[in-house]
């Protein structure tokens, strides 16, 4: 991996190092120092597959903001949902961090009105609505983690991607939980 | 808020509704095509990925209004059975320098995904 660094962005990094990422960077590149100073050749398809992530993080924040702040959802319920908040939120940054370490240039959020209507907020009438809108999204997040795993360049970064799979799926189980839901009955169900 | 909390909250709204053993793998489908393409794209609308409504018989790439990679607003592709089979398999091998990069590894299930979104419309 490290072959292929371009030398003008190996010194761009080491200048730059580790100063100002975030916690959350922190914690994601944390015993990765390969990961941090991985850029150029084919790392430019690990830096398209992350800003899709970011992407998704991008949209999982505001559909959570929607929700929190469509007066539909009740405590305990509603503190859930902004803790998960907060962890897309630590996703984000993370993903950020990483994109720029590695020279990208990350995606930029939307409106909260074009997540709206994407999402066909005014759809929600119910908190059981919230719940299933925020369930779906956790679920196909958890899946689309999971499925471009095998498309990173870098291991690391495939393991980066597990650990976010990882917490999508822990929290469609507690919204699946708080709805009611069954639990798949097979093993493997996700991300074949 | 601290760990304890989160699974005190947790806990309170698995007490409300808790977790059933069953049958809730829908493995074809709408379920399948939301579990596993439902984190990036619609039917009907725009998200990270782009509309999938009428999407057989589309040229890859011409949905008005979505920022395609140049790889795809470039390619000559027609979305249909085989296209879109190898694009779930392997949508780097079919069209390179894609951005999707999201694979869909048991034949099966994009066998169903693509059965599903021949009906979309």
């Amino acid at each position: 991996m490290t072959a292929l660094i371009v030398p003008s962005r190996r010194n761009f990094l080491s200048t730059t190092g580790k100063a100002g990422l975030s916690a959350a960077a922190v914690a994601l590149l944390a015993g990765r120092p390969g990961l941090a100073d991985a850029a150029g050749g084919d790392m430019g398809k690990d830096v398209d597959i992350l800003n899709v992530a970011l992407g998704l993080e991008h949209e999982a924040i505001n559909a959570y903001q929607l929700g929190a702040g469509s007066g539909l959802l009740q405590k305990p319920v509603l503190d859930v949902a902004v803790l998960f908040q907060s962890h897309h939120k630590s996703h984000r940054d993370a993903l950020i961090a990483t994109i720029e370490k590695m020279g990208g240039k990350p995606v930029t959020e939307k409106s909260l009105d074009d997540y709206a209507k994407a999402l066909n907020a005014a759809s929600l009438k119910s908190q059981a609505d919230v719940l299933s809108l925020a369930a779906k999204l956790e679920l196909g997040a958890s899946n689309a983690y999971l499925g471009v795993i095998p498309s990173f360049k870098d291991p690391a970064l495939a393991q980066v991607a597990g650990r976010l799979a990882a917490d999508e799926t822990m929290h469609w189980t507690a919204l699946s939980s708080a709805l009611g839901r069954m639990l798949p009955a097979k093993a493997l169900s996700f991300g074949a | 808020m601290k760990p304890a909390s989160l699974f005190a909250l947790i806990g309170l709204a698995a007490l409300a509704a808790p977790i059933r053993a069953g049958d809730a793998g829908d493995a074809a489908g709408r379920g399948l095509y939301e579990a596993r393409c439902g984190g990036c794209h619609a039917l009907d609308a725009d998200r990270v990925g782009p509309r999938h409504a009428g999407v057989f018989g589309r040229k890859a790439g011409s949905v008005a209004g979505f920022a395609y990679s140049p790889a795809l607003a470039q390619s000559r592709i027609v979305w249909g059975d085989d296209t879109l089979e190898r694009w779930l398999r392997d949508p780097e091998a079919l069209i390179p320098g894609q951005r999707m990069n999201f694979r869909v590894s048991d034949p099966a299930e994009r066998r169903a995904i693509v059965d599903f979104l021949r009906t979309a419309r």
